[in-house]
Parts: C-alpha cells; sequence; structure tokens
C-alpha cells in the first residue's frame, strides 16, 4: 500500500464511549502526516462482541450498516486491532453466501490497523519531545496472532527517542478480557486480569501501553482496584502527545 | 446462579498449590517445545504436511478403518467395533473374563478414561493397574488426569512423596525424583510379572500395513502390550492414517509439540501377535475401534477438523485459561482448548456447551496447533450453534440472552439510536457506572467520556462526507 490521500476513520465503539482522546489523537497524527481525514458518522460498532458470542444474525445486522457508512475506496484506519481484525478476518466469513458477500470483501480488503498504517505504510517518523521514562507495551492477542501487527506497535515506541520499553512477564499471554468472556466466566478472567496486572506492576513503570483499549480498560482497571501506580494509554495517545511528526518519507 | 463449570473453576482457581504447579510445568513445556522447533520454516512445512495427512485419513476414514481391520486381521490381531463407551467397556470384560483374568496393566490411554474404563472393570471385580508413572499417582489419590499428556502435572514431588508414603509405608521415604520413580519402578516389575493382561491406547493406526503405533518414555507401554499373554489396543476411529510413510511427519510434529522431545525414548509398532517362531510377545492382540459420537462430529465438514487431534496437548499447554484452572477446572476427561470443542460434541452442547464459552479467543492455541485445528473457529462454531438454541436451552436464561442481543443489534444497527444512547451514555455517566456485574467485582470502572468521538470529531472538523 502507498500513502493514501485520504482515509476513513473507524473509530471503534469503546473509544468512542470509554477513551475518545485517543481516537482524536489518532486522527490527529494521519492528519498531520498530510492525509486528509474523514471521520463517519454513521458508523457505531464493527459486530465482534454479538460475532463472538455466537449471535451471528446480529453481528450481520450491526456490520451491515458499517459496510454502508464505509463505503469507498479509501484505507479504513481502525485504532484497535481486534476490531480491525474482525473487519478484516471475519467479515468475509460472516457474509458468506449472503447478497451482501461481495462489499464485505471488498470493506475487508481496505481494513489497516491503526499502528501498522503509521509503520508500514506512513514509515512516519516520530521526534520525540517527552522526557525520558520507561513504558510497557501490551500486545493484543489480534495484534500478536491475528493481523501480525504487533511488532508495528513496538517498532513506533522504539522510534520515540526517550522511551524505553520494557517487556512484561508472560508477555505473551491473554490479558483475560476476551469480550462477553469476562462477563460469563468473571472468576477465570479476573485471575488472568489478576496476574497480568501484577505482571506489568513488577516492572516498576509508571505506564502501560497498547495499541487495544479493550485490553487496557481490563488491565487498568484491574490495576487500579488492586491499587498499582501505573497508569494505561492507548498508543496512538501517547504517540500524539510525545511527538511532532518531521517530513514523512 | 452460577454453574457447575464456574463452580469447579473457582475451586480450581483457589487451590494456589495446584496452580503453581500446573504454571510452572507449562512454562516449561512451552520453552521445550519452541526449542525442538528452532526453524520456523520447517515447523511451517510440519504443519502443512500434518494437516493434510490428517485431512486425507479423515476424507477417506470409512475405507481406511475397512483397509486397517483387513489388515490388523492379516497380521492376526482380533478386530471389535464400539459404537460406544458401554459397549467398549464390555468387549474388553469380556476378553479378561475369556481368559480368567482378575488384574489388567494399563498402558496410558485417555480413550480408556473418555469410557470410564477403570471404575466398570473395578465395578466386576477387575483391578485397573497403571502401569505409566503419572496415571499411578493419579490412580493412588483416586483423582482423573488433569493434563492428557502428563496427567499428574497439577501435583509436585513433595505431594506424590507423601501419597507414596501413606500407599507403600514399609518403604523409606523421598522427595527427589530418582528415589519417587525407582519406588514406582519396584512396586510396577512385580505386576508386571505377575498379570496375563495388558491394554494399551493408540496413538495411530497404520491401515497400509495393519500397525498400531504407540509412543511413551517409560517403557511401561511396550511392557503391558509386550509381556502379557494378551494385549488389547483401544483407540477413537479418528486415529487411523493411510500409509507407513504418513507416521514420520506426525511423529516427530507429536514429540516435539507435546515435550519438546526429537522422538519419545520408546515408540512401538504394533503388527499382531507372537509369531510361531518369536521368542516373546502376547499370544493374543485384540484392537478396539470407538466411536462413541466421533462419526457425528465427522459429518459436519466443518466440524470435522477437530478429529485431526493427534493428542499431544500443546493447546492446552499455551491456553491461559487452562493454566489457571488445569484440567480438573473443566471436569471433562479432554480438557483445555481441544477439550473445549470435542467434549461439547462428543456430549453434547446441552451438557457441555458452556466449555465454548471458557475462551477468551485468544488464538494461542490455534498457532501451536502441529495439524492445524482451527479451534478458535470452531469455539465460534459451537457459540453459534447455542445461540442458535438446536441444542442448549437454559430456559429464561438463554431466552434473556437471545432478547439483549437482539437490543444491542437493534441500537447499533441504526445511527441515530446509537447516538441517542452514547448521548444518554455519555451525559448520565456515573449512572453507567454501576451497572457492570461482574466486570467491577474486580475492577475499577471504566471511566465514561464526556463527549462521545462522535461528538469530538464533529467538533474538531473531521468531515463525514
Amino acid at each position: 500500500m502507498t500513502k493514501p490521500e485520504s482515509i476513513l476513520f473507524f473509530g471503534t465503539c469503546l473509544i468512542d464511549m470509554a477513551n475518545p482522546e485517543a481516537g482524536l489523537a489518532g486522527m490527529r497524527l494521519i492528519e498531520r502526516a498530510g492525509i486528509r481525514v474523514r471521520f463517519p458518522q454513521g458508523q457505531t460498532c464493527c459486530g465482534q462482541p454479538a460475532y463472538n458470542a455466537g449471535y451471528r444474525e446480529e453481528a450481520r445486522r450491526v456490520a451491515r450498516l458499517q459496510l454502508d457508512v464505509l463505503a469507498g475506496d479509501e484505507p479504513i484506519l481502525v485504532p484497535s486491532a481486534s476490531c480491525a481484525g474482525m473487519m478484516r478476518t471475519h467479515y468475509p466469513r460472516l457474509f458468506e453466501g449472503t447478497p451482501d458477500a461481495a462489499r464485505a470483501g471488498q470493506v475487508a480488503g481496505r481494513v489497516v490497523e491503526f499502528c501498522d498504517f503509521l509503520h508500514r505504510v506512513l514509515r512516519i517518523e516520530l521526534n520525540d519531545l517527552g522526557p525520558p521514562i520507561r513504558v510497557a507495551v501490551h500486545h493484543s492477542c489480534s495484534a500478536r496472532r491475528q493481523l501480525l501487527v504487533a511488532d508495528a506497535a513496538t517498532a513506533l515506541l522504539r522510534r520515540l527517542a526517550n522511551v524505553s520499553l520494557v517487556e512484561p512477564d508472560h508477555a505473551h499471554e491473554c490479558c483475560g478480557f476476551g469480550g462477553t468472556f469476562a462477563i460469563k466466566e468473571p472468576e477465570i478472567s479476573s485471575a488472568m486480569a489478576g496476574d497480568k496486572a501484577a505482571a506489568v506492576a513488577a516492572t516498576e513503570v509508571p505506564l502501560l501501553v497498547s495499541q487495544d483499549w479493550g485490553c487496557l480498560l481490563n488491565i487498568g482497571g484491574t490495576a487500579k482496584q488492586a491499587g498499582y501506580a501505573y497508569r494505561v494509554k492507548h498508543i496512538a495517545e501517547f504517540l500524539w502527545e510525545r511527538t511532532e511528526v518531521a517530513h514523512e518519507k | 446462579m452460577r454453574s457447575e463449570f464456574r463452580l469447579r473453576a473457582e475451586r480450581s482457581l483457589a487451590s494456589q498449590r495446584a496452580r503453581g504447579n500446573i504454571r510452572r510445568a507449562m512454562d516449561g513445556l512451552i520453552l521445550k517445545r519452541r526449542a525442538a522447533f528452532p526453524d520456523l520454516d520447517e515447523l511451517e512445512r510440519l504443519r502443512d504436511q500434518g494437516q493434510a495427512i490428517r485431512d486425507q485419513a479423515l476424507a477417506n476414514l470409512p475405507e481406511l478403518l475397512e483397509r486397517l481391520e483387513r489388515r490388523c486381521a492379516t497380521n492376526g490381531m482380533h478386530v471389535h467395533w464400539a459404537e460406544d463407551a458401554a459397549e467398549a467397556n464390555r468387549l474388553i470384560l469380556d476378553i479378561i473374563r475369556r481368559h480368567g483374568g482378575h488384574a489388567v496393566l494399563k498402558g496410558k490411554s485417555m480413550v480408556s478414561e473418555e469410557i470410564g474404563l477403570n471404575a466398570f472393570l473395578a465395578g466386576h471385580d477387575i483391578e485397573p493397574i497403571e502401569t505409566d508413572l503419572g496415571e499411578l499417582i493419579i490412580q493412588l489419590a483416586r483423582e482423573h488426569p488433569s493434563h492428557i499428556v502428563a496427567p499428574a502435572v497439577h501435583k509436585d514431588r513433595r505431594e506424590v512423596a507423601e501419597l507414596f508414603a501413606r500407599h507403600f509405608p514399609e518403604e523409606p521415604y523421598g522427595e527427589d525424583i530418582e528415589h519417587l520413580t525407582a519406588l514406582a519402578r519396584r512396586m510396577m516389575r512385580e505386576r508386571f510379572r505377575a498379570t496375563r493382561i495388558g491394554l494399551s491406547g493408540v496413538n495411530f493406526a497404520v491401515a497400509e500395513t495393519g500397525t498400531l503405533c504407540l509412543v511413551e518414555n517409560e517403557g511401561n507401554g511396550r511392557l503391558s502390550t509386550t509381556a502379557p499373554d494378551v494385549h488389547i489396543a483401544i483407540t477413537g476411529i479418528e486415529k487411523v492414517i493411510a500409509r507407513l510413510e504418513d507416521l514420520a511427519p506426525l511423529l516427530t510434529l507429536l514429540t516435539r509439540s507435546a515435550t519438546g522431545q526429537p522422538i519419545t525414548t520408546y515408540v512401538n509398532l504394533i503388527s499382531g501377535p507372537r509369531k510361531p517362531n518369536e521368542l516373546d510377545g502376547p499370544h493374543e492382540v485384540h484392537l478396539i475401534l470407538l466411536d462413541n459420537g466421533r462419526s457425528r462430529i465427522h459429518a459436519d465438514p466443518e466440524l470435522r477438523a477437530t478429529l485431526r487431534c493427534i493428542r499431544c496437548g500443546a493447546c492446552m499447554n499455551h491456553c491461559p485459561v487452562y493454566h489457571r484452572i488445569g484440567g480438573h477446572g473443566y471436569g471433562t476427561v479432554y480438557p483445555g482448548p481441544i477439550g473445549a470443542i470435542l467434549e461439547p460434541q462428543l456430549q453434547g452442547l446441552e451438557r457441555q456447551g458452556e466449555l465454548a464459552q471458557a475462551s477468551t479467543l485468544c488464538g494461542a492455541c490455534g498457532e501451536v496447533c502441529p495439524v492445524r485445528i482451527p479451534i478458535p473457529d470452531l469455539l465460534n462454531r459451537l457459540r453459534f450453534e447455542q445461540a442458535q438454541g438446536r441444542a442448549l436451552r437454559h430456559g429464561r436464561r438463554s431466552g434473556r440472552e437471545r432478547f439483549l442481543w437482539r437490543l444491542w443489534s437493534l441500537i447499533h444497527a441504526s445511527p441515530a439510536s446509537y447516538r441517542r444512547i452514547s448521548g444518554f451514555v455519555t451525559r448520565l455517566r456515573i449512572l453507567a457506572r454501576i451497572r457492570l456485574g461482574p466486570w467491577t467485582r474486580t475492577r475499577a470502572a471504566p471511566r465514561i467520556a464526556a463527549r462521545s468521538l462522535h461528538v469530538l470529531a464533529q467538533r474538531e472538523g473531521f468531515r463525514d462526507d
């Protein structure tokens, strides 16, 4: 993919209501790179919660709306590997054999995860203006195993000169969110989140960064309840706060 | 009300010692597997090959099983078909009785667990003697295996030492592994000498040659299948493979995925009873082919992938849920991710459907599966079947769940209603904090923004068109 003139930004429902600053930061970063950013106001949710719970008809109903509002040719930027993964890999499957199959495939093919876009497509240069800081990074399972874009997040953070990255113990392991899993099996979910939050605390960093707000909602909420001192931040917001963009290649 | 599964999981979570033991063991197995596949390209090639071999075998399952039966018969084995657990148990009992046996030496067999053989035999005054060290520990502790490859993985050596001290009080106490294995070996030798019937599982059954392949590390498998007069092998019908040459790639995938070993200490290729000119081996070999729901799984083109499984256990070794609750938390013979797709299919969604929910869909299992079973996709499929209500009817609960998802979808399928709801939530965000149920039991309530991204984007001039 070459650098496009404009993109569509799909903010995700979680960021929409729980962390719009991250969405805004993401859009500003892309805009600052000289790309026109459009935010379709009709967008809602990718449909993953229902899809993962086995409610495919309900997921299709919601996903169909996104197919409507995301029509066009521009890349669709998603600041979450989890939601991007749903759209990229599961939309074709979800609409297989339906009249919407073709456009579902078209939309899926245009979906790009945010970090992947900055790193691989824009090859963005980041001029770190912040003070030195140690930061732990958490990769979502979707980033790590579904879309293979975890490296993109790490690569972006490595471009920040004053940021040193720390990998917590058992970093490869899921945080235990899993959508409805956290509600259906709360005991196991809490045990996983507790271990994850503790592993981050053991690194003694002040901040945990991730490209997926869902994981951070889980880990951050657990950490806060447990009394750990570190905060959590979406990578888009972190990158925006610390940088100004040099001339992109 | 908490389900049986949740209550069991809670008990497992509370058992800190077992959790620690499992975690340590799994961490070790993960490292060993990784070290066993240093060349990732080779691993992916092998996985392709493994999948192709298994898929091909499953595509020709009826023919291959018939060929296997013919070849085994030519080799002098007796082949039996068992529709279900009861029939398999009955067949085994009949063979033992015909030979006047009162005890059976057992090599490790998960299928024997599946049919509840030990309890069945004990109920008919026949003593099942587990000869695998892990299985022996489990038997002495009156438990069930917590892992399909390492059945006693939840116990540490101190627990084993205490267990042995209780059962063999005349022996000196010791906690180191050498001492414990030597003790088990001494106990076992006596039984091997005296018992005339052996029983084992099968890792692969080769149709072309009528060969049963059995891998193990302790030599107990070899002894159980060669020292007694009668050897009974039991396996699920899906374990058949077409050719002898298929064995090599599957074996290396199996042992490296399971324990990180390039090959197990013992690889047994059993091709029939003792021949007239031979000095050892059983006089009679029986093969029992168990269906027990497998042909039903086989009939579904997507779910059929479940039957590719070669029982290496890598999926559970890498599963964060299994790490927390262990095999006993699942409460089924096959635990972990493979159990979560297999058990609901073997036993029915109405009985074991919740196992399909007990996953974050993190994908760690699918990533390591040596035969590329798409476990997360199959979990999703089973959840779909559940949601369809084809099998699971929890009455009010499932009705309410369906209603909530319908409501959710109606809200999110309409920009106008989504805007109304998000406006409501962001304005009344203090109220929204209270209603998060189990989430907030161990987590601080999430912050709800005062203004949604929709509102902020508009305000900042990010256009819609």
